[in-house]
């Protein structure tokens, strides 16, 4: 069932948009290369506005590209309208149909390609088994709950065997337990078809815990691409870094460069960080990213700091502490049995060069 | 940066390209508005800026003629016959819609000529005969006229060449802005625009009133009258609009029930601007009530009970809260009111007695063959209605919603003081019985022998009308059905391709659907007339004038903004991800219509059915110029027998009309209720 994946490509691809208010010309889109491994689960992350949809959409083909072409396994599909691409999309509000059951809603594309009705039948009833919705194909969709609706719109795209499955922000009118319960859904029943996905979401935990690769997107341009370690732990930019995460920016001083540390200098206290940017010289000044759970406070350390807030949060402390002018904050995990620092103590800053990342 | 998405557009015209069915639609579409509403209007736009040749032939003709006649000693002279022939064949000419005879053309034309050339060879000719016709004028001095006493040679010389021009350029067609300034310099016709825009002015005033009144009352008081409100505002919709009228006559007329019976006034006068006035507020109000409910449960009631907590009274409430949230929309319903008014043809005709307006006026000035003017007439009409209708929607339309688009957040307490209850509830409930008595009025008058004099119960009235001649039902019935069925598909259609669609020309099919609502019936009639009168263009292809289809087209131009927007409206409401879901699955735009968009707005698919029926089976003003011998309809039938004063005939097939409406609406409630039964049977049985 599952050697029907396709690849997607994106060369070049821009969207202009009228800006209604100014009603000046703008790229939403702007000349995006993509390319997107058949079987690959891939998420377009980023903030409302940032493209992301939009370049859902034109893969779908509701929306036309200005610029660049799109490829579907090794074809052009800018010409195509989007009932002839093998795409299947999970929209944001599900959009069954009202107007018929679940059996109907989940064998339409099956029907529209014809098959026979013995097998629509099979294969419907094989599709509600997997997602878990045995019993329910005779009810109409205003009878399920949201995460029942969620899983029809599952199945009715999955069942057509599409070579590349679109979701459009599929869980964010699910509460938050069930969102979490069906991300692992649908991360398993990608794999089981082995099937290629693009997912679009603003949720960055729903992005870590369901791809293999993420692209972060701002203001129409790519602004990383990477497996969500590469992108948690090694930002290309503050932007990256604040929107995966939490993260304290730190304006260091290089010092000297060695082969795999870089020694920096912040207000005359000089200290090792993990080497990450290729282009280190001495001299220049970077910026350096200390994510809040790789610092620890504590009497001795790397960095002398003043604490501003300290709060006990039950599984960690919660400081937030002034180096210099910046203010820095830390979970300080599991901190029973430590020193807890008060308000208006001054302290150190302890973190390990691998903690760091330099950019 | 390049151009705005020149290369998007590319891609999705051939994406729409790639979508023939789609195209057909646009095409169709675009098709239906430029031949039967773009067009006809354009038709008479044109006649109305065209010289009208014609009419000077005959005007000059009757000079001619009148001249002659001054003296009998002058029958045998040149010009004896020759200004009747001209009249003559000026009014043959207009009979065949401006088809030239060439050979009655060529024996007139060598007659002027020869009149011409004469007087040039002799000049004392003409002297001679103005030198009579100016002696006997003087002595019947009491009825000549001071042209006929002054006329010299000259006058003569000029009467025949532009006999000679007229009849040269019969269907030649100069700019000029000539029958403008002949309309506007008829005293008449000034005093007809001013009655239209007095009577459209007061009319929507008072309907405003009285149906804010309703709703309010609906809203706002508690009361139990709610049974009756509702009666109100669905019986202009069953009834034709004329009944109002015929029962006015019938209870205030000079033989009314009331009038003369009960009170013994011997010559009530129903008749002018008061008895148009009362029908139309009647007939008007209902609508104005169920758009001003609507505004009014969207006001937030936290407003007003934010506003009474500060310490304000019921009365400084509604002065400072209810009623400026509401004013674009009282503005609205003022228009829309007016815009009726204006479009009004039934019953100033019925009702109106010497008080013309300008729908009227120029359905009694089509039958004096002056095309040209009646067209200009129509086109005035038209203007009027146009100005009201572009402020109407663009400027209040807009900002009445942007102030009420909230939701009420919570049931609104009613008010139950009875120093308000009593007296609005009493006002509303009165209106409401004498409104609902005036419709009684048909079925009861239908059944006396005759109304005004033999009050004895009969059934021979029924009897007579269906058993004589059947076939106004039929037609009526068959045409309207055929319409009905036309209309909802296309406004299905259009509005789809309105909100779902991105292709060129898409503002114009909006505007012209839209437009279509502010184009009274009567302009729609001429419009149709004249476009089609001798084929499109002139050209003898799609004569339609005659046939039944000029009616359906009449018809569905008239309901199709009604259906358009009420589908726009339930299209709007469905998530548009739905449809492109199953696009995205692989439907093409035919099947995504069908299977999906079509089954979700069927409410309004059938709605639109029923009262594109309802308006169909009850237009008079726009059918009235064009029926013909082989289709018949109802309401013509009925102006025609009340005109006789056959009001208890005219009451009985009103009243058949009136269950033929109520039956297809009932028709309707049985099926779509029928539909959502067996959903929710569906619904039990899957969760069971």
């Amino acid at each position: 069932m599952s050697n029907i994946k396709k690849g997607v490509r994106l060369e070049g691809v821009s969207k202009i948009y009228l800006d209604p208010k100014t009603n000046k010309p703008f790229k939403a889109v702007d000349s995006i290369n993509l390319n997107i491994q058949p079987g690959e689960f891939v998420t377009l992350l980023g903030p409302s506005g940032c493209g992301k949809t939009t370049t859902l959409r034109m893969i779908a083909g509701f929306e036309s590209p200005d610029e660049g072409e799109i490829y579907l396994g090794d074809e052009a599909i800018n010409e195509l309208t989007p009932n002839k691409r093998d795409t299947a999309m999970v929209f944001q509000s599900y959009a069954l149909f009202p107007h018929m059951n679940i059996f109907d809603n989940v064998a339409y594309g099956l029907k529209l390609r014809h098959v026979p009705k013995a097998e629509i039948r099979k294969k419907v009833f094989d599709m509600l088994k997997l997602v878990g919705l045995e019993g329910m194909e005779n009810r109409f969709t205003n009878q399920l709950s949201g995460g029942q609706q969620q899983r029809v719109a599952l199945a009715r795209a999955l069942i057509v065997e599409p070579g590349v499955l679109l979701f459009d922000e599929p869980l964010s009118n699910l509460d938050a337990k069930l969102r979490v319960y069906m991300r692992t859904e649908i991360r398993r029943i990608q794999q089981q078809f082995g099937i290629t996905a693009v997912y679009v979401t603003h949720d960055q935990s729903e992005a870590m815990s369901i791809s293999d690769k993420i692209i972060i997107m701002n203001k129409g341009v790519i602004a990383q691409m990477g497996t969500p370690q590469e992108i948690y732990y090694s930002p290309a930019s503050e932007f990256v870094a604040d929107f995966i995460g939490e993260a304290n920016f730190l304006k260091v001083q290089v010092d000297g460069v060695e082969s795999d540390t870089v020694s920096v200098n912040l207000n005359g206290v000089r200290f090792p960080v993990k080497r990450s940017a290729d282009a280190v010289a001495k001299g220049e000044e970077h910026t350096l990213m200390l994510r809040p759970e790789g610092i620890r406070v504590s009497e001795t350390g790397i960095l002398p700091c003043k604490v501003v807030l300290s709060c006990f949060m039950g599984s960690y402390q919660n400081y937030h502490v002034m180096v210099g002018d910046t203010l820095v904050r830390i979970t300080d995990n599991h901190p029973v049995g430590r020193r807890i620092f008060n308000v208006g103590e001054e302290a150190y800053l302890d973190f390990s060069p691998v903690d760091t990342h330099l950019m | 940066m390049p151009v705005a998405s020149s290369r998007s557009k590319q891609l999705d015209r051939k994406k729409l390209l790639a979508d023939p069915i789609m195209i057909f639609a646009i095409i169709l579409v675009m098709a239906f508005l430029l031949l039967f509403v773009v067009y006809p209007l354009c038709t008479i736009l044109t006649q109305s800026f065209q010289t009208d040749y014609p009419n000077s032939l005959t005007s000059n003709g009757q000079k001619l003629t009148s001249l002659v006649k001054q003296d009998p000693t002058l029958a045998d002279s040149i010009f004896y016959q020759l200004g009747d022939d001209c009249v003559n064949y000026a009014n043959e000419y207009r009979r065949g819609e401006g088809k030239r005879d060439e050979a009655k053309m060529a024996e007139l034309g060598a007659r002027i000529e020869d009149a011409l050339a004469q007087i040039e060879a002799d000049p004392t000719l003409a002297e001679d005969f103005a030198r009579a016709v100016s002696a006997s004028a003087n002595k019947a001095n009491a009825d000549a006229d001071a042209e006929v006493v002054g006329t010299s040679a000259d006058d003569i010389l000029d009467l025949c060449n532009q006999l000679g021009v007229c009849y040269r350029n019969i269907d030649s067609t100069d700019f000029t802005f000539e029958v403008y300034i002949s309309l506007f310099r008829s005293k008449k016709f000034l005093s007809v625009v001013w009655n239209t825009l007095k009577l459209g002015a007061i009319s929507g005033l008072c309907s405003t009133i009285v149906g804010f009144l309703f709703a309010y009352v609906d809203v706002y008081v508690r009361t139990k009258m709610r049974g009756i409100f509702k009666v109100v505002s669905m019986l202009p919709i069953v009834s034709p609009p004329f009944v109002l009228s015929l029962s006015m006559i019938m209870i205030f007329g000079k033989k009314g029930l009331i009038t003369y019976h009960l009170l013994g006034i011997k010559n009530a006068n129903i008749y002018g601007m008061h008895g148009i006035l009362i029908v139309q507020i009647l007939t008007f109000f209902p609508v104005v009530y169920l758009m001003i409910k609507g505004l009014l449960s969207n006001i937030d009631p936290s407003l007003e009970e934010s506003s009474r907590n500060m310490g304000a009274s019921r009365w400084r409430v509604f002065r400072d809260v209810t009623l400026p949230l509401l004013l674009p929309g009282l503005g609205n319903a003022f228009l829309v009111s007016f815009i009726e008014s204006v479009a009004d043809f039934t019953n100033p005709i019925m009702i109106g007695g010497n008080y013309d307006t300008l729908a009227a006026y120029i359905y009694m000035q089509i039958s004096n063959f002056d095309t040209r003017s009646s067209s200009g007439m129509a086109v005035v009409l038209l203007t009027i209605s146009m100005i009201l209708f572009v402020v109407e929607k663009y400027v209040l339309e807009r900002r009445s919603v942007a102030t009420l688009s909230g939701k009420a957040s919570r049931v609104r307490m009613q008010i139950e003081d009875r120093s308000v209850r009593i007296p609005t509830t009493a006002l509303c409930t009165l209106v409401g019985i004498f409104v609902i008595g005036m419709y009684a009025m048909v079925p009861v008058g239908a059944c006396f022998k005759l109304w005004g004099k033999d009050f004895t119960l009969t059934l021979k009235h029924f009897i007579n009308v269906l058993g004589r001649d059947t076939k106004p039902f039929t037609d009526s019935l068959y045409l309207s059905l055929i319409a009905a069925i036309i209309t909802s598909l296309l406004s299905m259609i259009i509005a789809y391709l309105i909100v779902k669609k991105k292709f060129v020309g898409k503002h114009f099919m909006e505007f012209a659907t839209m437009f279509a609502m502010a184009v009274p019936g009567t302009v729609l009639g001429i419009a149709l007339l004249r476009g089609y009168i001798t084929g499109i263009f002139h050209s003898g292809f799609m004569v339609l004038v005659g046939t039944s289809s000029i009616l359906i087209i009449a018809f569905v131009v008239r309901s199709l903004p009604i259906g358009t927007r009420s589908a726009v409206a339930a299209l709007n409401q469905i998530d548009k991800s739905i449809e492109e879901s199953a696009y995205d699955m692989g439907a093409g735009s035919i099947k995504v219509f069908t299977s999906v968009t079509l089954p979700l707005i069927s409410d309004s698919f059938f709605s639109s059915l029923v009262s594109t029926f309802a308006r169909s089976i009850t237009a008079t003003s726009a059918v009235i110029f064009l029926i013909s011998a082989r289709w018949q309809l109802i309401t013509p039938q009925i102006m025609t027998v009340v005109d006789r004063g056959q009001y208890s005939v005219a009451c009985a097939y009103a009243t058949i009309m009136m269950f033929i409406v109520y039956a297809a609406i009932a028709l309707m409630n049985i099926i779509v209720n029928y539909m959502r039964r067996s959903r929710r049977v569906k619904e039990k049985k899957a969760v069971a």
